[in-house]
Order: structure tokens, then C-alpha cells, then sequence
């Protein structure tokens, strides 16, 4: 079985004050830390899983700069056999772009199955996946939270909302969007890393796919980030630990809810 | 005059909260654009759901064909890609659901009409739509320009508008079939399954004492479980927790879990992403623990306590006796 997957860096938000720059246009990332979106960490995950079960090769993609290697390698790491970087130089790519970039490399390789994030932890689109798919001619599920893969096809699992599961079939080759939860990512170490620099890391110009630069011009611009609006939000409770537990042990009470 | 086109999500039988959504913000831009909204329904034979949408579009397009009786995405896109064809509306739309999700991004590449998901509001600036989206966690929000097309795709974040009627519709129905030249669906449904039934049901609790990725590990599980039993609290946690195994999906609450309403709802470690908070609309006082300031759920909490949600829980217990 041949397994892409399509994984993006981007940077760790969670408990940081963000900035916006001064076009507005983007937040300051020059002091934030990077992982792989974690989305992608299940999806290498899945991928893995699979290929240890069925056989066959996972080749982990990514569009980014030198600085994005890093996702790369570590999901050699955790199993994948080859890794793809498309270099789109200076040009910035919206959603659109980069699903034409990652459709014409995947074009050009054997495929059963291709696995990306539901979403990315950053602007949040979620429509990669699904673009690359429709970009491909693939039939395609989004928000898996379990495969099953069988004979030309593969039983899916997706997440609905209130806690309902929608069981379909679907025919491969296909291109899944993996939910996070779907399994347990394995734990990658510094030495694992190391070893897995020997496997190939290729980069593909995004000029030398063939694909006409007019056809890579966005269909959708950030005209302007801000930030949210202000609300009343939260009164906030002060004081030691033992002054606030006091106060939530009041309120509890004045609610009816203290035992 | 131009068409506004609104797609309903319906499961078992009932039309989804969001489709509403859809029709009152659709209704106010219909009002400020002289548009006219039609509806697009998929439906099985026959289908009655077209009744309760009847009064909230002007027209209702309607494909009644057992092979649409269940949302399939693969025939979603090639019938309203058709259908966009046709009347090249000026705007399409659709849920940000895990439906609308899975098949508004093929359609734009279909039609070529630029697409934004996720939108928190729609703009019109000289005749063209902005959307207006919220990024890291809520932290940002986003304006986003289209480029120029001659129709616009949007999928809409669940609760971003209210549910009501805002403009009087004739609802003229229109019945459809399904084109002869239909390609067969790769995709078909086989069944619905409750993943989140178990031992507890959280959203009978008068007390949640809820966990979030803030924990930090499986082993910290058991304290919070002891919190919430002195306090005879239920015990439930957001997302994360239930991705890393730490507690079983029947104890998640949020748009992919539960809805809860308990008396008082406190948050330990919980950022506060939306598919969260909207799980936590119907509580009755929202306590929020969370080392980050700037935590989104500090914007819905009533109540903010900015600290080592271990502290306050080691408090809570000292306090206790």
C-alpha cells in the first residue's frame, strides 16, 4: 500500500501572547516556537499504522521552507521511507495554491491512500485536504477518526457532532482527513531523528512543477487581522490559591451546588 | 437581482441548528442586496423537511433521490456544482460542519468560485463579500478579501448567528432530478453509531469539574477525579483529554461531544476553543482555572482565575477539610 501524507509546521500558540505585524496581515512569528500541526501527527501516525498492518511505503509532503525540514524529518522518524519538500521560494501560496503544488507531486506517485490533517493549527481553514482531493479526481472523507482498510476499499469512521459516529464505505485510492484522537503518535526522540537523516529528503521547486504561476495566485487575501473585540469577560478572582478556593467554595454555595 | 443560495444539513429526519443560521444571515444580506435566497435541499423521495424550510427562502430547490436521502459529499458537489452553474449565485452558504466540511472545499476547486470556511460574519464592501474568520484559538480575528469571481463560497462557524426568521419568503418549491449523466458516489453511508454512550452521563450534572489539555499528563487524572468526587461533581473534560486517552470519549464535552448544562461549570486547564465553549452555552456560571491570561475561556467565563490549576485544586481540597 502507498501512503502520502501532507503535513504542515506551524507555530505553538497555546498559552503565548500573540502580536499582530505592522502590514496586519500576519501575526509576529519570530519568537514563537514550531511543532508539526497536530492534526498531521495523527495523520503520520495513521499512515504508519497502516503500512506496518498492509506493507508498502508512507512518503510524508510538506510546502515550505528549509526551516520546515524539521516536520520532515521527524516524520521519517517515526516511519515514514521519503520525504517531499515543495520550495515554493518567495511566492506566498493561500490554501488554493498550495493544494495545486501538492496535487501535481502526488500526481506523479503511486498512491492507495493519501492522509492529511483535518485542519492546521493556525488559520484554521481545513480545506487542503478535501482540495487536493477534488484536484486529484479522489473520492475523500473528512474528520476520520478510524480506517479500516480492505480490498480496493476502506471502511471510515467520521465524527459527527454530539457524539455520533457516521460509518461509510469508501473505494481507494482516496484521500482521508485524519481527526485528531485517531490514534496514539508515537514518541519520537532526538537519536530517532538522527538515524532517520540517512532516509531521502527530496525538494521540488514549485517552478519546476510545470504548473503556470498565474494558476498559483491566490483566491483568497488576509486583508486585515485584529484583535478580538473586548468583552466583559471573566471577573477575575485575586489572591493566594487558598483566597481563591474560598471564593469558588462561596460562589459554589450562593449556586446551590456546594456539597 | 441576484440569488443567495443557502444549503440545508438535515440528519434523521431534522433539519441541523446551523441551516437556520444560514437562513437568518442570508436573509440580511438578501434585505441589503435586493437578492433573492433559495434553498437547496437533498432529500429522499418525497421528501417532508421541505415543509419547515418552506417559509425561510424564496425558492426551495429541491433533489429528492434515495441516493441522497443521507448527506453524500460526492454528489453534494457534482449537484450543486451544476446547480451553481445554472443560476451563478452570488453567494453558497454551508455549515462549517463536519459535512459541509467535507465537501465545500471540492466544490470551489469545481466551480472556481473562491471559498472561506469557518466565518464568524460575512461583509458586503462594494459588491463583493468579506469573511470574517477567527484564527489561533480565537486569539486573532481575520478579515479575507476574494478575489474576483462571479460567485463566492462561505461555510459558516455553528452558532455564529441567531436561529430566527428575519424576512417573509413565498417558498415557491422547485423538484429536481438527479441527472442522467450522475457519476456513481465512491462514498456510501453505512450506518450511524453513538460513540460517546457510557457510564456517566455528564449532561445530567448540576457540577462539572471539567479538564483540559492544561493537566499536562495521564497520571494527574486521579486528582481531579478525587476534586470532583469531594465536591460531588461530575467529572468531564474537554477535547484533548479524550485524544490522548486520558479519560473515555463519554466524559467530552463540546460540538463533537456533549452539550451540558450544569448550575456551575468549572474549567481547569481549558483553553476555551469555540467547539468547546459551545458545549458549555446552556451552564449556568462558568469558573474558569487557567495559567494563560489571555485563554480564550476567560472571554465566556463569569469567573477567571489566573493560576496553577493544581494550586487551586490542592486549595479546593485543604479548604474542604
Amino acid at each position: 500500500m502507498e501512503i502520502i501524507v501532507c503535513v504542515k509546521r506551524v507555530p505553538l500558540t497555546q498559552e503565548v501572547d500573540l502580536e499582530i505585524n505592522p502590514q496586519k496581515t500576519d501575526i509576529r512569528k519570530d519568537m514563537l516556537a514550531y511543532s508539526i500541526n497536530e492534526w498531521d501527527n495523527y495523520a503520520i501516525e495513521e499512515a504508519v499504522l497502516l503500512k506496518e498492518k498492509h506493507g508498502g511505503n508512507v512518503t510524508a509532503v510538506t510546502v515550505g521552507s528549509e526551516e520546515d525540514e524539521e516536520v520532515l524529518r521527524r516524520c521519517l522518524a517515526m516511519g515514514a521511507d521519503k520525504a517531499i519538500r515543495i520550495d515554493p521560494g518567495k511566492l506566498s501560496l493561500d490554501s488554493v495554491a498550495v493544494s495545486k503544488t501538492l496535487a501535481q507531486v502526488i500526481k506523479g506517485m503511486p498512491h492507495d491512500l493519501v492522509l492529511t490533517g483535518v485542519q492546521a493549527d493556525d488559520v484554521n481553514e481545513g480545506s487542503v485536504g478535501t482540495m487536493v482531493a477534488e484536484l486529484l479526481g479522489l473520492a475523500h472523507a473528512s474528520v476520520v477518526r478510524a480506517v479500516d482498510s480492505e480490498g480496493d476499499g476502506a471502511t471510515v469512521r467520521v465524527e459527527l457532532e454530539g457524539g455520533v459516529d457516521e460509518v461509510s464505505k469508501i473505494k481507494t485510492p482516496a484521500l482521508l482527513c485524519i481527526q485528531t484522537g485517531i490514534n496514539e503518535p508515537r514518541y519520537v526522540s532526538i537519536m530517532g531523528i538522527r538515524k532517520a537523516a540517512k532516509k531521502e529528503l527530496n525538494v521540488v521547486k514549485v517552478e519546476d512543477l510545470g504548473l503556470p504561476l498565474e494558476d498559483l495566485a491566490p483566491w483568497t487575501t488576509v486583508e486585515q487581522l485584529y484583535l478580538p473585540p473586548e468583552t466583559e469577560g471573566a471577573e477575575f478572582i485575586e489572591g493566594d490559591p487558598a483566597t481563591v478556593a474560598e471564593a469558588i467554595l462561596r460562589i459554589l454555595k450562593e449556586k446551590g451546588v456546594s456539597k | 437581482m441576484g440569488e443567495i443560495f443557502v444549503v440545508v444539513e438535515h440528519r434523521k429526519g431534522e433539519v441541523r441548528e446551523i441551516t437556520y443560521q444560514l437562513f437568518w444571515k442570508a436573509d440580511e444580506l438578501c434585505q441589503k442586496l435586493s437578492h433573492t435566497l433559495t434553498a437547496v435541499l437533498f432529500g429522499g423521495k418525497d421528501e417532508g423537511l421541505v415543509n419547515g424550510i418552506k417559509e425561510r427562502a424564496d425558492r426551495v430547490i429541491v433533489f429528492e433521490d434515495e441516493r441522497v436521502a443521507n448527506f453524500n459529499g460526492d454528489l453534494y458537489k457534482e449537484l450543486l456544482a451544476g446547480l451553481i452553474q445554472e443560476h451563478r449565485p452570488f453567494l453558497t452558504l454551508m455549515g462549517h460542519t463536519p459535512w459541509g466540511m467535507d465537501f465545500a472545499p471540492a466544490l470551489s476547486i469545481r466551480t472556481g468560485y473562491p471559498l472561506a470556511t469557518d466565518c464568524v460574519d460575512i461583509l458586503v464592501e462594494d459588491g463583493r463579500p468579506k469573511a470574517v474568520r477567527q484564527i489561533y484559538t480565537g486569539k486573532i480575528f481575520s478579515r479575507v478579501a476574494f478575489k474576483d469571481s462571479q460567485g463566492y463560497l462561505v461555510t459558516v462557524r455553528s452558532g455564529a448567528f441567531p436561529i430566527d426568521k428575519a424576512g417573509e419568503h413565498k417558498g415557491e418549491v422547485v423538484k429536481k432530478d438527479l441527472p442522467a449523466d450522475l457519476p456513481e458516489a465512491r462514498r456510501l453511508f453505512v450506518a450511524f453509531e453513538d460513540a460517546a454512550a457510557g457510564a456517566i452521563d455528564i449532561t445530567q450534572a448540576d457540577l462539572l469539574v471539567s479538564i483540559g489539555r492544561g493537566v499536562g499528563e495521564a497520571d494527574k487524572i486521579p486528582v481531579m477525579q478525587e476534586l470532583a468526587d469531594r465536591m460531588g461533581a461530575v467529572l468531564s473534560c474537554s477535547r484533548p483529554v479524550v485524544d490522548k486517552n486520558w479519560l473515555p470519549k463519554y466524559h467530552q464535552v463540546g460540538t463533537s461531544g456533549k452539550s451540558v448544562k450544569p448550575k456551575v461549570y468549572l474549567a481547569f486547564g481549558i483553553s476555551g476553543a469555540f467547539q468547546h465553549v459551545a458545549g458549555i452555552s446552556g451552564a449556568g456560571c462558568v469558573i474558569a482555572v487557567n495559567k494563560d491570561k489571555k485563554a480564550p475561556i476567560f472571554r465566556v467565563a463569569d469567573y477567571g482565575v489566573v493560576e496553577d490549576l493544581f494550586k487551586v485544586a490542592d486549595a479546593l481540597k485543604a479548604k474542604m477539610g
